[in-house]
């Protein structure tokens, strides 16, 4: 709070010097934040605001100013664009041609049927083949997505989460492959359930087999793959589905939280896999409050895990994260204005202290995004890298009267949303009760009414519009891949080994039914012999049963 | 018309978007009209068996996938197979104009992009029904 004394000739201020202006030229109608947070007239010094409790130094606890003592006055962060689509041929090609625009990091979209864990050929993958991303059934597709590349120099992020543990199965043998052994491969997978069952919908299995296979790759990679970063706790889908700020940051760190308590549950030590939990944040257009909501996240999840986990490591109390910006900002009409947007996001990321960042091209609220979009998207990140000054400077809006206020209050109402799922009984028993679905869904109403009556305005959406030709020049994907996919397939299932392919299915389906074997041995042995996705799949399908979505509306 | 209109909100193949459809489910529910929402990853066999038993006048199917030139036809075809050609099909989500004629004429009767208002949605079944939802 600020201090009486500035408080009183805040409220002065306010009647005199303030109150003639507004007698007789109004404020604008709403005044709020991105997330529809009343704005005060001015932000004035808080009272007794004590810098070490609050914000400490970066590289230290409570980490608010960011993980490293440097941030970006060492390194900047990795610039990591989003790609996949087609055939793992066209994908390989596309991430070769972002290597060698200076892009740092690789980040693989595979396309729904992979997702969801089912082959190219079978019947429910029908229209769905290789359209957000690349179509992956068996190892074979994986050595060609990643023919050339050095598994030794790039880290690899995958956009896997139900699936996860058979395609870093996959990832392991194509690099053992190339002569890299598992524990020197960098990347992350998103393996991040909970999420799909609040927001993205890619989840095969129930909740409880699911916590499984993500304790079984906890603990794997913390002996095996010690680079690997075996989650990533997301909250950009929850904002795409219409959240507020404050909803993301408590939504994905409740979420985390019940991460933790599983693999305690299971016996794992906190402090030999928390440093390998890695975040995913949405970037949107409000720069001042997604700045602040970064901050109040890293404070938050420090707090967590050193009070509520005893967490000893420091690393395991620091909260490193991915950044996207949004992809719901972007408007069909006008592209080109999404560049804008786009920027300011990327400005949020850096000024909020984020890990890696993929930047969205203009043209994805209307297909996937062409070579010359994506350059455009890439070239963003490198003018606010080496031009806009922003990184030169660790943490550059803290102090700031507004920002350090918002930060403590999105950190307030955060806790609040923690405290009330924790009460529920954790972050799965207010899944299933829909509670956290139907607060997502709320904001996301509250804010489209918003925009439809016109008190939130969207530039060329519902003020200052044109007509305009349809765009043209989008990118396609071509509809013969399901067949290029399926004969491939059946290649794969004629050459391989057989026998030796049932022998190990069924070793991962005894294995399924034993709660304390880890399963990723099993599936690492039954990808090594070109079992396909869709069979390991089908296989703890049987055993684990499927998840039905519980319709909250 | 004496009878309420109904409309099935529908998400046909393996999209998790769901924003869109929902708030277009819970908007028409406001204005008045019969709503379900079937939720996601649904076949077009579950979704016209689903406007069959509904009785329903409208079927609104959304989609972000690209899947679109596929899915939505099979809907209208098997609407029709099955004798309920006077269901309209309309359908919305990220979808190049340059499929919109080819959608048309397999009998998907408007296509609502992003950012396309409510009151367009209305206004299209407005003009099918020839009456209010009230």
């Amino acid at each position: 709070m600020p201090d009486n004394k500035e408080l009183n000739k805040k409220s002065l201020w306010e009647e005199t010097t303030l109150g003639k202006v507004t007698s007789r030229f109004p404020l604008r109608d709403n005044l709020v934040t991105g997330s529809d947070v009343e704005t005060d007239n001015i932000y004035i010094p808080i009272e007794n605001f004590s810098y070490d409790k609050k914000l400490g130094f970066p590289g230290e606890y409570p980490y608010t100013r960011g993980v490293q003592p440097t941030m970006y006055r060492g390194r900047f962060w990795t610039m990591r664009q989003y790609a996949g689509f087609g055939t793992a041929e066209e994908s390989n090609s596309r991430y070769k041609y972002l290597l060698a625009q200076g892009q740092t990091g690789l980040s693989i979209a595979f396309d729904l049927p992979t997702q969801i864990g089912y082959d190219s050929d079978d019947p429910i993958s029908a229209g769905e083949v290789g359209k957000v991303g690349v179509a992956i059934d068996s190892l074979k597709d994986m050595e060609t997505l990643f023919d050339g590349i050095p598994l030794d120099k790039v880290s690899t992020s995958m956009t896997i989460n139900a699936p996860a543990a058979v395609l870093l199965a996959m990832y392991i043998i194509v690099a053992e492959k190339q002569g890299v052994s598992k524990d020197q491969i960098r990347g992350t997978i998103q393996n991040d359930i909970l999420k799909e069952y609040i927001a993205r919908g890619t989840y095969i299995f129930p909740p409880a087999p699911s916590m499984r296979l993500i304790n079984n790759i906890f603990e794997y990679c913390s002996a095996e793959v010690p680079k690997w970063n075996t989650i990533s706790i997301s909250g950009y889908h929850i904002r795409e589905a219409g959240s507020t700020a404050v909803q993301e940051i408590a939504f994905t760190i409740a979420d985390g939280i019940e991460y933790v308590k599983n693999a305690i549950g299971v016996g794992l030590d906190v402090d030999n896999f928390a440093g390998r939990l890695s975040f995913f944040f949405n970037a949107h257009n409000d720069l001042l409050e997604e700045i602040a909501k970064y901050r109040a996240a890293r404070r938050i999840w420090a707090k967590v895990m050193k009070e509520k986990f005893s967490a000893k490591k420091e690393k395991s109390m620091m909260m490193r994260f991915h950044t996207q910006t949004a992809g719901s900002t972007l408007t069909a009409q006008q592209p080109d204005n999404n560049i804008v947007r786009v920027a300011i996001q990327t400005l949020a990321a850096v000024m909020g202290g984020t890990q890696s960042l993929h930047t969205n091209s203009k043209d994805e609220a209307l297909a996937l995004p062409t070579e010359d979009s994506v350059r455009v998207a890439l070239r963003t990140q490198q003018i606010v890298a080496h031009e806009s000054g922003v990184a030169n400077i660790v943490d550059p809006l803290a102090g700031s009267y507004y920002i350090e206020q918002l930060t403590d209050k999105i950190e307030a109402e955060t806790w609040n949303y923690i405290n009330k799922i924790e009460e529920m009984g954790g972050m799965v028993k207010a899944i299933e009760k829909g509670y956290v679905q139907k607060e997502i869904q709320d904001s996301a109403y509250r804010y489209q009414k918003a925009v439809e009556k016109g008190d939130r305005v969207v530039v060329g959406v519902n003020k200052f519009t044109i007509e305009e030709p349809a765009p043209g020049g989008l990118l396609r994907v071509n509809p013969e891949l399901q067949k290029v996919q399926e004969e491939n397939l059946t290649i794969v299932r004629s050459e391989r080994d057989n026998a030796r392919v049932r022998e190990c299915l069924s070793a991962l389906s005894e294995g399924a039914s034993k709660e304390d074997i880890n399963l990723m041995p099993l599936i690492i042995d039954s990808v090594r012999e070109y079992a396909t996705l869709g069979e390991i799949s089908n296989v703890l399908r049987e055993k684990f049963g499927e998840y039905r979505e519980s319709i909250v509306l | 018309m004496n009878k309420k209109i109904r409309i099935v909100i529908a998400k046909p193949g393996l999209d998790g978007h769901d924003r869109g459809a929902k708030y277009i489910a819970r908007a028409l529910k406001d204005a008045g009209y019969e709503v379900i929402y079937t939720g996601i990853r649904q076949t077009p066999e579950s979704i016209v068996a689903t406007a069959i038993q509904e009785d329903v006048d409208f079927v609104g199917l959304s989609l972000l996938s690209g899947a679109h030139n596929e899915l939505f036809p099979r809907v209208v075809d098997l609407l029709n197979s099955q004798n309920a050609g006077d269901i309209v099909v309309f359908g919305g989500g990220v979808i190049p104009e340059e499929d919109l004629a080819f959608l048309k004429e397999r009998g998907i009767e408007a296509i609502f992009r992003p950012g396309a208002p409510i009151s367009e949605v209305i206004s299209f079944i407005e003009s099918k029904t020839g009456s209010t939802a009230a």
